[in-house]
């Protein structure tokens, strides 16, 4: 007899468990908090002294998990602050890194700057999700017809797999107006663009491909034994479940765009990077360099947390279809 | 003598060196429910899946209301859309709600609106007392529950043949009991069906006709009274001793 076990899709490993004493902590107020909000049945049940001391012993756990975790980051900070401070260059690093009339100075210009990576980050991340799903879905399909068009993407997509993305840029941003097309542009901004959708739908397109390969193919064959053609399964049936599971990955290369586009600022195109590099080359002191660092940092954070949450709240549904 | 849904002539179908069909003849008249028995591997899946071309055979043919549809020039599609299918392992989609999953077929494959598949999935679920639960994601049902929902996405487009594969395998008694009622009722309003399965006391109560399946070919065919009662070949006679050493003759 064969198993039934297409039901459970393989996990997808993208779990990011990286702090014990954050998961510790996480679990006993998940059970704490089924008590207290009441969602339990309502049948005159009163929790047992065991319950109440297991529930008890675990808060006392996470409660030192949380203390532990204090006190282990407090350590390391003091530690890294004192090695820093007493290194023989520090006066000289500070003067050119950290100073603050630079910085305030320079604040107005980055941001300006920064509306430009924004701009460029969701225009992209746009034509990458279509150009990605497109590529890995062009990529699946069979029959001979589609040999060309099977080999044309797969060769693109490990052309700029392996194409280092500062190559592309250059190519694209100096190697265009070279060409002296007609019609086409030469704004450094649109091919920085252009060529950030290049590599990334690359990318991209490989993660779609992965998500739609982990579908079981007997939700396929469920598909086509109800009628469907090979579309329809893939737009109804394969593609939804396939995307769900990719969410997590594709937010994390949406994170690193948003990093990317500081790249275009190659082409003279004036975004966050360009703008400090004007203020830090007028005044040779480097400190707007590290304002455009920290400001990136503040924006990639939240989507990158962003991302964790997804992952985590996904892998607590054990299974892969649902409400999501 | 009613007209013959399903028809198979002297089909083959092997897997590399593996020969899973020899020679295998069936015909399922309209109205009726063929069982197939027989050891696990001895083919029984497989030849479904062939009926529903999910796999193409060797060499043979099958025809559906006459008409060969291991043809190569036949329309696939429109074949499945006139077999139901239900496999063992329930196969729905985890990412649509029970009722999304019951409509899917009828709003897509058949132009149904939406409003009218809702109506007649309702209905559907309903009469399988499923009715609370379409809005619920298949993760969320037993697995009896889930395995009923099948079966009604399977029903859902007005089938005319209906291929049941082992569809109470992974279900406790209880459960199988609930499911084999369903199948009882379908019977009832003259469905034709063939089912695979390991619960012989079913396939004694319900079938018209029992297959027994041994080393790809149909070794022994008839009523159900005359294969579990007097079968007439030895490995046959076997099977049913081997099947009812383990209790599950009685169902
Ligand atoms: N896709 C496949 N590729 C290769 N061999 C296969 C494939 N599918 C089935 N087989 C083989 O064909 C034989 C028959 O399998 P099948 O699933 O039809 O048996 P079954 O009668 O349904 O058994 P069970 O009662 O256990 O469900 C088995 O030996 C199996 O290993
Ligand atoms: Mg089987």
């Amino acid at each position: 007899m064969s198993p039934g076990v297409d039901g459970e899709p393989a996990a997808d490993g993208a779990a990011g468990t990286d702090n014990i004493a954050v998961a510790d902590a996480g679990l006993a107020k998940g059970t704490g908090a089924a008590l207290a909000k009441g969602t339990v049945a309502d049948d005159g049940y009163r929790p047992s002294e065991r319950r109440l001391a297991h529930e008890a012993y675990r808060r006392g756990r996470a409660r030192r998990s949380a203390l532990i975790a204090a006190a282990s980051t407090l350590a390391t900070a003091v530690a890294l602050y004192l090695l820093i401070v007493n290194s023989p260059g520090w006066e000289v690093t500070r003067r050119t890194f950290f100073n603050l009339d630079y910085a305030r100075q320079a604040l107005p210009e980055v941001l300006k700057g920064l509306r430009l990576n924004l701009e460029l980050m969701l225009g992209c991340g746009v034509l990458i999700m279509v150009f990605g799903l497109l590529l890995a879905v062009l990529r699946t399909l069979r029959g001979p017809v589609f040999l060309p068009v099977r080999l044309l993407v797969t060769a693109y997509v490990d052309f700029f797999l392996g194409l280092p993305m500062i190559i592309c840029l250059l190519v694209m941003i100096t190697g265009v107006p070279a060409l002296r097309l007609t019609g086409v542009t030469t704004d450094p901004l649109l091919l920085g663009g252009a060529a950030l959708v290049l590599t990334y739908s690359a990318y991209v397109s490989e993660v779609f491909r992965s998500g739609i390969e982990s579908v079981h193919p007997s939700q396929r064959a469920a598909a086509r034994s109800l009628g469907l053609t090979n579309a329809q399964a893939m737009r109804y049936v394969v593609l939804p479940q396939a995307v769900r599971r990719v969410v997590p990955p594709l937010l994390n290369n949406l994170v690193s765009l948003q990093k990317d586009t500081g790249l275009v600022s190659i082409g003279g195109a004036i975004d966050a990077v360009y703008a400090a590099k004007i203020i830090a080359s007028r005044s040779f002191n480097f400190t707007p360099y590290l304002l455009a660092g920290l400001v990136f940092i503040v924006l990639t954070v939240p989507l990158t947390r962003f991302a964790d949450w997804l992952t985590a709240r996904m892998n607590r549904r054990q299974f892969q279809g649902g409400a999501v | 003598m009613t007209a013959e849904v399903l028809r198979l002539e002297s089909v083959r179908k092997t897997f590399g060196a593996q020969v899973v069909l020899r020679d295998v003849d069936l015909a399922v008249p309209e109205h009726s429910v063929t069982a197939l028995i027989g050891a696990s591997g001895s083919g029984k899946s497989t030849l479904m899946r062939c009926v529903n071309l999910l796999e193409g055979i060797d060499d043979g043919a099958i025809f559906l209301d006459g008409e060969e549809i291991t043809d190569p020039r036949a329309d696939e599609d429109a074949v499945r859309r006139r077999i139901g299918v239900v496999f063992q392992s329930y196969n729905l989609f985890p990412h649509m709600t029970v009722l999304e999953n019951v409509t899917l077929a009828p709003r897509r494959v058949h132009g149904v609106a939406r409003a009218e598949a809702e109506a007649r999935a309702l209905e559907l679920l309903d009469r399988l007392g499923l009715a609370a639960k379409a809005k619920e994601y298949p993760d969320r049902l037993s697995g009896g529950q889930q395995q009923r929902v099948a079966i009604v996405r399977a029903l859902a487009t007005g089938p005319r043949l209906l291929l049941l594969d082992e569809i109470t395998a992974a279900l406790d008694p209880v459960l199988v009991g609930e499911v084999l009622s369903v199948v009882r009722d379908l019977k009832e309003q003259g469905m034709t069906m063939v089912i695979s399965t390991h619960e012989m006391g079913f396939a004694r109560e319900v079938a018209d006709r029992v297959c027994f399946l041994d080393d790809g070919v149909v070794l022994e065919q008839g009523p159900p009274e005359q294969v579990f009662g007097d079968p007439r070949e030895e490995r046959t006679r076997r099977f049913l001793s081997r099947v009812m050493a383990s209790g599950r003759l009685q169902g």
